[in-house]
C-alpha cells in the first residue's frame, strides 16, 4: 500500500514510517521540519503550501496518516491555528482529491478537557466540555471535529479519528515526557489527577493496526490503566513538588519548571481518562507495555538530571 | 502512622484489580485505603462503638447497590458503612460512594475521596462501577439527607429515583441499610446555607455545643435482605416510584424499629432481616 504521512519527521511518526516500510509498504513522508538521511521518500514541505499538494498529486497515496498537528506547548498563536485547522483541511482535501481510500487523523485525548464535573472515563460521543478552561486547545478540538466530519462529507473515504492518551517512552517525546523531563515536577497542592499514557511502541502498533483494519469512526486509544500523577513522577525518578495553585501558575516556565499555558493547570488538577474499549473491539488492539514498564522505559532513556 | 493490623489484612484481601503499585483502574490506592481505614476503624470501634447487623445480606461478590438513609450532619454514616464492609465482611469489600460534586473542587478532599474509591456523584460513574461488579453505596436522600436536623433524625426525606433506574439497567440487587445514631452523634440544630455557599459547600451544619465535631454517640447499622427488581431502567415514573417506595419502606421499617429499640422499647420484628 502507498501511504503518505504528513508530519513524518516527528519522533513517533518516524517510528510509524519505519515500521510500515519494514512491513513492505511504500511510505512517503511530508514535514516542514527536516529529516536528515530519511530511510523513506521524504519531502521537506509545509502542508499549508502548494508544494504539499504536488506531493499528493505525484504520490497518489492509498492511505494517509495525518500526524502534522501541534500542541500549544510547541507552537503558539495564530500559526498553530493555521497548522492545525488549515493544514488538516488541506491534507483531507488533497487525500480525497487524489484518490485516497483511508485517512487517519492522529488526535489527542485532551479533546475532552479536564474539569471537576467531568466523568472519569470519556466515551467517543462526548462533546468537548471544558474548552473555556483551556482555550489553547480549541484549534486541536476543531481539527478533530473537522476530520470526523469527513465521515459524512466524503462517505467514500474511510476516515478514522484516533484520540490517543499521552505518549511516553524512550524517545522522550510528547507533552507528558516534556512535563516530566526536569528533576522536580510540579503538582497543584491538594490535587493528584489520574494520568493515562501509552508506550510509544504501542502507539505505533495502534496506528499500523488501524491502517490494516480501516475502522470508520472516532476512537479513543489507550492501553494500561492510569496512575495518579504523583506516582508517575515518583516512578520516573523525579521529585514531586506540590505548590498552591496561585504559586504554581506564577512559577511555570521559571526555576526549572516546565512552561505551560495557564489553562494547562486544570489538567494538573483533574484527570483526562478515556474509555478505549471501542477501539479494542474494532481492531483487536492490545498494549504490550504496562504502565510501570512504560515509565521505566522513559526513566532509563531520560534519567533525572543530577 | 501505624497502620491497623486488621485494616491492613482486609485491604490486602480486597478482590480489586490492583496493579503492582497498589492502584486500581479507578485510581483507588491501597496505601490511602490503609490510612483511611485505620483512622475510620478507630472511630468505628471505640468512638461510635458501631454495632452492625445483617452484614451477611451484602453479597460477597458481584455488583450490588447499598441504599440507605443519611444520619448525621456530615458524612460519618458513609464512612461507617464503608468500614463495616471492610472489617465485617469475609472476604472484605470496598463500598464505593458517590461524592457530592463540591468535594472534587476542594483541595485534598477531592483526591482523597478518589483514592479511597468515592468518585464524583455522576450517573456515568455509578453505572461504570456496577458494570465492573463493584459494591456501590448510595444515599438517595442526597445532601437534603445530611441536612436533617436533630429532631428529624429518625425520618427520611424524599428519595431520588435514579438509583432504581440504575439498578434496573445494570441488573444490580439493592441491599437496603439503615444507619441510626448519626443524628445523636452530630445533633444539627440549624444549617448555615449562605455561609456554606461562600465556602463552596452546600451548607455548614451548626451544633448547639459550637464545635462542629461529632459526639461519641452509639451508631447502629443494619442491612436488610437484597431486593431484586427486574426491568430495563426505562420504565414509567409510576413504576419506578413504586420500587423506590418499596426500598424506602424497608429502610423506614429498620429505622423505626431501631429507634424504638434505642428508647428501650421491646424488640419488634424489623421486617428487614431475612
Amino acid at each position: 500500500m502507498r501511504i503518505l504521512i504528513p508530519g513524518a519527521a516527528g519522533a513517533i511518526a518516524r517510528k510509524v514510517a519505519l515500521r510500515l516500510k519494514d512491513e513492505g509498504h511504500e511510505v512517503v513522508g511530508l514535514d516542514r521540519r527536516p529529516w536528515v538521511d530519511p530511510p523513506i521518500e521524504f519531502h521537506e514541505v509545509d502542508i499549508r503550501k502548494r508544494a504539499a499538494e504536488d506531493v499528493f498529486r505525484k504520490v497518489r497515496p492509498q492511505a494517509m496518516v495525518h500526524m502534522a498537528t501541534v500542541t500549544s506547548l510547541v507552537v503558539t498563536g495564530e500559526e498553530r491555528y493555521q497548522i492545525n485547522l488549515g493544514g488538516t483541511r488541506a491534507v483531507f482535501e488533497y487525500a480525497r482529491e487524489y484518490g485516497a481510500e483511508h485517512c487517519i487523523f492522529v488526535g489527542r485525548h485532551t479533546f475532552y478537557g479536564a474539569g471537576p464535573d467531568s466523568p472519569l472515563f470519556h466515551k467517543e460521543d462526548e462533546p468537548p466540555l471544558e474548552l473555556n478552561r483551556f482555550p489553547e486547545l480549541a484549534d486541536l478540538v476543531a481539527a478533530d471535529l473537522y476530520a470526523a466530519a469527513a465521515l459524512w462529507r466524503s462517505p467514500l473515504l474511510a476516515t478514522t479519528v484516533l484520540r490517543f492518551c499521552y505518549t511516553l517512552g524512550p524517545s522522550s517525546h510528547g507533552t507528558l515526557a516534556g512535563f516530566l523531563r526536569g528533576k522536580r515536577v510540579p503538582l497543584v497542592l491538594g490535587f493528584d489527577p489520574l494520568f493515562q499514557f501509552l508506550h510509544e511502541d504501542d502507539v505505533v502498533r495502534a496506528i499500523v493496526l488501524t491502517l490494516g483494519k480501516r475502522p470508520r469512526g472516532v476512537f479513543n486509544v489507550a492501553g494500561p490503566q492510569s496512575l495518579p500523577l504523583s506516582r508517575v513522577i515518583k516512578e520516573a525518578g523525579r521529585t514531586p513538588v506540590s505548590l498552591p495553585e496561585f504559586v504554581l501558575s506564577g512559577m511555570l516556565g521559571r526555576f526549572g519548571f516546565p512552561k505551560l499555558p495557564s489553562g494547562a493547570v486544570t489538567h494538573l488538577k483533574y484527570p483526562v481518562v478515556v474509555d478505549a474499549r471501542a477501539f479494542r473491539e474494532q481492531t483487536g488492539f492490545a498494549h504490550q507495555h504496562d504502565e510501570i514498564e512504560t515509565i521505566r522505559a522513559f526513566r532509563e532513556a531520560v534519567p533525572p538530571p543530577p | 502512622m501505624r497502620i491497623d493490623k486488621q485494616v491492613r489484612e482486609a485491604v490486602d484481601r480486597l478482590e480489586l484489580p490492583f496493579n503492582d503499585l497498589g492502584i486500581d483502574p479507578f485510581g483507588v490506592a491501597k496505601a490511602d485505603l490503609r490510612i483511611w481505614g485505620t483512622m475510620v476503624a478507630a472511630f468505628y470501634r471505640y468512638y461510635f462503638s458501631v454495632r452492625t447487623q445483617g452484614i451477611e445480606n451484602v453479597p460477597t461478590r458481584g455488583r450490588a447497590m447499598l441504599v440507605g438513609n443519611h444520619s448525621g450532619g456530615i458524612a460519618i454514616d458513609a464512612a461507617m458503612v464503608a468500614v463495616s464492609c471492610l472489617l465485617e465482611m469475609n472476604p472484605p469489600r470496598l463500598a464505593q460512594g458517590m461524592a457530592e460534586r463540591f468535594i472534587n473542587r476542594v483541595p485534598f478532599l477531592g483526591s482523597w475521596a478518589s483514592r479511597t474509591g468515592h468518585l464524583t456523584g455522576l450517573p456515568e460513574h455509578a453505572e461504570r462501577l456496577l458494570e465492573d461488579d463493584r459494591l456501590l453505596m448510595v444515599f438517595p436522600e442526597g445532601a437534603r439527607g445530611t441536612a436533617k436536623l436533630f429532631n428529624e433524625r429518625n425520618s427520611l426525606v424524599e428519595f431520588g429515583s435514579g438509583f432504581v433506574r440504575l439498578a434496573l439497567k445494570t441488573k444490580a440487587p439493592i441491599v437496603p441499610f439503615a444507619v441510626l445514631g448519626g443524628g445523636e452523634a452530630f445533633p444539627t440544630i440549624a444549617n448555615a446555607y449562605k455561609l456554606g455557599r461562600a465556602f463552596g459547600l452546600p451548607y455548614i451544619p451548626v451544633v448547639a455545643y459550637g464545635i462542629p465535631l461529632p459526639l461519641p454517640a452509639k451508631i447502629e447499622i443494619e442491612y436488610a435482605a437484597p431486593m431484586h427488581f427486574s426491568g430495563t431502567g426505562n420504565e414509567d415514573d409510576a413504576v419506578v416510584h413504586g420500587y423506590v417506595e418499596k426500598v424506602k419502606e424497608v429502610i423506614a421499617g429498620m429505622i423505626h424499629a431501631g429507634a424504638g429499640r434505642r428508647r428501650g422499647e421491646p424488640a419488634q420484628l424489623t421486617g428487614g432481616r431475612s
